[in-house]
């Protein structure tokens, strides 16, 4: 495996792997906020956070997720700043319209602007939720006889109390389903997983995809912003 | 007076090869290391060789104009190369594939050459293959075959419609190989302006680099030219823009003979020109005559309608549909040899039936085979064809016939070769289309691909073994010597003469007007009266070329102008030796047709008493006529006929 | 299709004396140019009337006008092989523009590809790749019969394909990114997929990735553009198979 971390094919497979890492815990953080439309009563919601806060193998993931963003995002930056000094003169025209979709073009761009929202929203909820003495300290309620946060007031205190951060918050998902549009099925064909026939297939999945993840993140702030949570 | 020696081994035909192999002094490879071969032009034959010397052990330096040897025009080749493998169990055989080419030359090719190219055929596709050329191949994996002009087996390898490309990429992938060991210098953007000659031996080669514009000097044990032909002397042939015939011309005026320099192709499949405004013609591959059908109308007012764009061609009921080719030569049909369907084609058009707005053109209808075979076969047999034809003309081919007209494609003459390949001039050789040898007075379709490998891989490699056994304790040539200095000079004054000249017309203008002249005259149909014309009109041109040349731009630079003023001022040189040539053989042979000799149905009549020979022109002097020599043809293992394709 | 004239056109053009010079657009007038003439055909046009006014012809690169050896390239309005799909310059026509257009044409711009005058730009990268594995390794003679190895008509026809590469370099320079991917993929996917190529497969992906790298080409963000803009039509999913071949040689490191 010599060189292979420092060759442009061996970034790009990591960065793929890095992105499917991702995705797969875009899934799960998807599954477990579409609670918070499911049950207007938050319990479900609170149990699902309860448990993924308090599940000793969540806890171990957690910092494995948080290297996976930072390299995901540094080795896009390192890649990115190499593409650009491969062309040091610019085209004066460019049309590129007809020849590859927006979002495969400006994937880094799409990918500030998820960190972007990224940033906010752990400014609004991780940043309370995993330290409460210094952020705005979260309420208690009791679900089934257990104690626990009452995140499920926390979101859904934002998200009423907020039209802006609503529409961030539909803004964001649609940033991020762009982001995926383009990635989902790149980060297959990095890693050599496409064909004549998984080509289609997968570009089909990866439209579906990123339009389940855009419209499953987006629909939780219109639910509550429409308030259909009342 | 120089003699001519073609060096054909004794012996029976089919153990000629074999034997001179046997007899030939071999360089060992210890010797092999200290010797330098230089190869001018890298497509089929230069490539090849290249690959192949170096990979025996020779310092091979080669030279191209184009930015990589893969550029040579060698790619272009559309359509197949020819095997006598034998596959299809269709009777083929190396004995047929020998006769099926002299027949097709117009019994002007060497017995002993041709038959040595078929009998190394097969050897050819086999190294394609180990090399990874994507053949088309059969569902049951193996190779497919189809039908040429001219053969009565399908003995055609192909690769889609690349061909050609595919060949060259192979033979350049070998050649890189060679280039990563270190044992091929390969320049690129280098043109080779002049031979050296030291002691009456090849010894180095004058190079313009044509990025910087300065000269370079090149020394070597042994000089190949693998350079092309000289098709370009029409101005608008199949031949790419840049294809020159002038380090020939410049190895002939060093002493190497030039041998039927009348003798160019005609290719009947390509574009018919557009206007003015025309650069190049772009060739269909022969192949389609597989199964597109060629008519002309056979009414003089459909043909009028036709002209004047006002009838469709698929209005016309097959009835009134002139198949010509199917009517003059029943047994061969749509696939007579290229020279047969270029007379017959320009025939129709000249008696007015031709089918564009100029009347020089003719269909070529595929209905017939899309009926038969369904669209999507034709699809996959010629769809990069048809492709290419609707981006040219904006006609979409699969529901209107093709237009076609005659091209100049192909150069059958050049350096005169003996059986070695070795030109008159010692340590000099000449490969592939550059030299005369095999093709005779007309090519057979898909044979060029085969004589530039055969002689690339398989006979060069042998036959310079030969000559460079003899020079095994010649040191590396040097090139700080009077010769080298004289060259050089000799190089730099001509150049200089034309960028001096400061005129007003630019080398395209002049090219152009040579075309012209090329064209009418020394085109498809030739005459004593036309000829002396022509003739004359060339001197004019000349005198015109070299007072009001104007080339631009810098002279020690890149200069595209300086380049082509050049190799115009040798295609000049070299029409006018075409013009004597073809003047001196009254006969018609193959692409070489004489209205003076014709038969009573107006075919070819070929004059074996008075021209059976090969015209072999010799240089002396820039204001002097050249002197002729005779190689006599002697056919031993055939019997001569007049061609028939009936 | 009957042939228009086009009574005027406005190129802006790439001037660049030579390597080391300083380039800058030159705008020229051209009329009466046929739509049934080739771009190069019109350039051409333009060339005779420079040298008419003692002026130098524009330099490009062109060969046989054809659309096979891959030496035409410019960059036409934002565009590489300009307006239409599937072909090279040379093969593109004047009917793709209109009257009174004006029409920008930049050389190839790609760091590996340096400019050497006006639209010529020099495309050696792309043969030191090609020299650094880009054939199989076997010496002329001594092979075996072209039929011993029977290669699947699928994986033949998909090898072609991939050989129809004509290395002209619109891939590199039509990518966001430069990155010369497609035309190392079509190399290494050809011979992968033919049983004579697969013998050395892991060598060649190794040392032509590693040379790529080393040239200066961009990394691959898998945008397609090279495949929409390939004159050969060449598919990316070739490049998906070099990703596989190299990770699989690298595998076996």
């Amino acid at each position: 495996m010599s060189n292979f971390l420092t060759s442009s094919i061996g970034k790009k497979m990591l960065l793929s792997i890095s992105g499917l890492f991702l995705i797969a815990f875009l899934c799960v953080h998807l599954a477990l906020n579409l609670l918070l439309i499911v049950d207007n009563s938050g319990d479900l919601f609170n149990i699902g956070a309860h448990f993924m806060a308090t599940n000793p193998i969540i806890k171990i993931v957690e910092p494995i997720l948080a290297i996976g963003f930072i390299f995901h995002i540094v080795l896009a930056s390192i890649l990115t700043l190499q593409n650009r000094s491969a062309r040091p003169i610019k085209y004066d025209r460019r049309n590129q319209a007809g020849n590859c979709t927006w979002s495969s073009r400006n994937m880094y761009i799409l990918g500030g602007l998820v960190l972007i929202f990224l940033a906010i929203h752990l400014w609004n909820f991780w940043w309370n939720i995993k330290f409460p003495s210094l952020g705005t300290p979260l309420a208690e309620t009791t679900v089934d006889g257990v104690a626990m946060e009452n995140t499920y007031a926390l979101v859904s205190g934002l998200f009423k109390s907020s039209v802006i951060y609503c529409l961030l918050y539909i803004l964001g998902g649609i940033f991020l389903g762009l982001h995926l549009t383009h990635g989902f099925w790149s980060a297959f064909q990095s890693i050599g997983f496409s064909n004549q026939i998984w080509r289609k297939r997968l570009e089909c999945v990866a439209k579906i995809f990123a339009f389940i993840i855009a419209a499953g993140f987006s629909i939780i702030p219109l639910y509550f912003m429409l308030g259909l949570a009342n | 007076m120089t003699e001519l020696n073609a060096k054909i081994p004794a012996g029976p035909l089919a153990e000629k090869w074999s034997n001179h192999k046997a007899h030939i002094g071999v360089v060992s490879p210890a010797n092999k290391r200290k010797l330098d071969v230089i190869i001018v032009g890298t497509g089929l034959a230069g490539g090849s060789a290249a690959a192949s010397l170096a990979e025996l052990g020779y310092n091979v330096t080669t030279f191209c104009y184009q930015d990589s040897p893969r550029r040579a025009h060698s790619i272009a080749a559309q359509g197949g190369i020819n095997a006598a493998k034998n596959y299809t169990n269709d009777n083929d055989s190396v004995y047929r594939l020998f006769y099926e080419t002299i027949k097709g030359g117009d019994y002007r090719a060497r017995e002993a050459n041709v038959y040595r190219l078929a009998e190394v055929s097969n050897a050819i596709i086999d190294q394609c293959v180990a090399q990874g050329v994507p053949f088309a191949r059969d569902y049951g994996g193996l190779l497919d075959n189809r039908s040429f002009g001219g053969a009565l087996v399908s003995r055609t390898f192909y690769a889609r419609g690349q061909t050609g490309q595919q060949l060259l990429l192979g033979c350049y992938g070998a050649m890189n190989r060679q280039i990563e060991k270190g044992k091929i210098k390969s320049y690129t953007r280098h043109e080779v302006l002049d031979i050296v000659i030291v002691d009456g031996k090849a010894r180095g080669v004058i190079a313009r680099n044509l990025v910087t514009g300065k000269i370079e000097r090149f020394g070597a044990h042994a000089v190949v030219l693998a350079t092309g032909g000289y098709g370009n002397v029409f101005f608008l042939s199949t031949n790419a823009m840049g294809c020159n015939g002038s380090a020939a011309w410049q190895a002939y005026k060093r002493g190497a003979m030039f041998g039927n320099p009348c003798f160019v192709q005609i290719h009947p499949t390509c574009i018919p020109v557009h206007g003015d405004q025309q650069s190049k013609l772009t060739l269909m591959s022969e192949s389609l005559r597989n199964d597109g059908r060629v008519w002309v109308p056979k009414k003089i007012e459909d043909a009028k309608k036709l002209q004047a764009g006002t009838l469709n061609p698929n209005d016309i009921p097959d009835e009134d549909r002139d198949f010509y080719l199917e009517r003059r030569y029943p047994a061969f049909g749509n696939l007579v040899p290229r020279d047969v369907a270029s007379r017959a084609a320009k025939e129709r058009c000249d008696a007015g039936f031709g089918v564009n707005n100029t009347g020089k053109a003719v269909f070529l209808d595929f209905k017939y085979a899309i009926e038969r075979l369904g669209r999507h076969a034709i699809e996959e047999r010629y769809g990069n064809l048809f492709q290419m034809y609707e981006k040219i003309t904006a006609v979409d081919p699969y529901n209107n016939p093709m237009m076609i007209y005659p091209a100049i494609h192909y150069s059958m003459g050049g350096l005169w070769v003996d059986y070695n390949l070795m030109t008159t001039i010692p340590g000099l050789y000449a490969i592939g289309e550059c030299n005369f040898s095999d093709h005779g007075a007309n090519r057979l379709g898909a044979s060029a691909l085969m004589q530039g490998l055969a002689d690339g891989y398989f006979i060069l490699p042998y036959t310079i073994g030969d000559y460079l056994a003899h020079d095994i304790q010649t040191p590396k040539i040097k090139t700080n010597t009077p010769e080298f200095d004289a060259a050089e000079k000799n190089v730099t004054d001509h150049l200089r003469r034309l960028y001096d000249i400061k005129g007003t017309k630019s080398p395209d203008h002049f090219h152009k007007e040579l075309g012209h002249i090329m064209w009418d005259y020394i085109g498809m149909a030739r005459d004593a009266e036309g000829l002396k014309k022509a003739i004359k009109m060339i001197a004019e041109l000349k005198e015109e070329f070299y007072k009001n040349l104007r080339v631009t731009g810098e002279f020690t630079a890149m200069n595209n102008e300086l380049e082509k003023a050049g190799r115009v001022a040798d295609f000049i040189d070299i029409a006018h030796l075409m013009a004597l040539d073809a003047l001196n053989r009254n006969e018609s042979c193959g692409g070489h047709f004489r209205l003076e000799s014709v038969t009573e149905e107006g075919e070819a009549k070929r004059d074996d008493e008075h021209f059976q020979y090969v015209s072999v022109w010799e240089y002396k002097g820039d204001n002097k006529e050249p002197e002729m020599y005779k190689e006599p043809l002697v056919f031993e293992n055939i019997q001569v006929a007049q061609r028939s394709y009936k | 299709m009957a042939d228009k004239i086009l009574k005027e056109l406005t190129l802006k053009i790439w001037r660049q004396k030579d390597a080391k010079s300083k380039g800058g657009f030159e705008t020229y007038k051209i009329h009466n140019i046929s739509t049934g003439s080739s771009f190069l055909e019109m350039l051409d046009i333009l060339n005779e009337q420079l040298v008419s006014e003692n002026k130098e012809p524009v330099a490009f690169d062109h060969d046989c006008r054809e659309g096979i050896c891959g030496t035409c390239s410019l960059f036409i309005d934002g565009r590489a092989h300009g307006p239409d799909d599937d072909v090279t310059t040379c093969q593109l026509h004047m009917r793709r523009f209109n009257e009174g257009a004006t029409i920008t044409i930049e050389p190839w711009r790609c760091g590996a590809f340096p400019v050497i005058k006006d639209l010529i730009v020099d495309r050696g990268a792309y043969e030191k790749i090609l020299q650094a594995g880009g054939y199989v390794s076997v010496n002329t003679g001594g092979v075996p019969d072209g039929n011993a190895i029977p290669i699947a008509k699928p994986a033949a026809d998909e090898a072609m394909d991939a050989a129809a590469c004509i290395g002209c370099g619109a891939c590199a320079a039509t990518c966001k990114n430069s990155s010369a991917m497609l035309f190392v993929a079509a190399k290494v996917s050809q011979l992968a997929l033919l049983p004579q190529g697969k013998i050395e497969a892991a060598r060649r992906a190794k040392a032509m990735v590693a040379k790529m790298d080393e040239l200066g080409f961009g990394n691959c963000t898998n945008t397609g553009a090279c495949e929409s803009e390939c004159p050969k039509s060449i598919s990316i999913e070739h490049i998906a198979r070099l990703n596989r071949e190299f990770l699989k040689a690298k595998l076996k490191d």
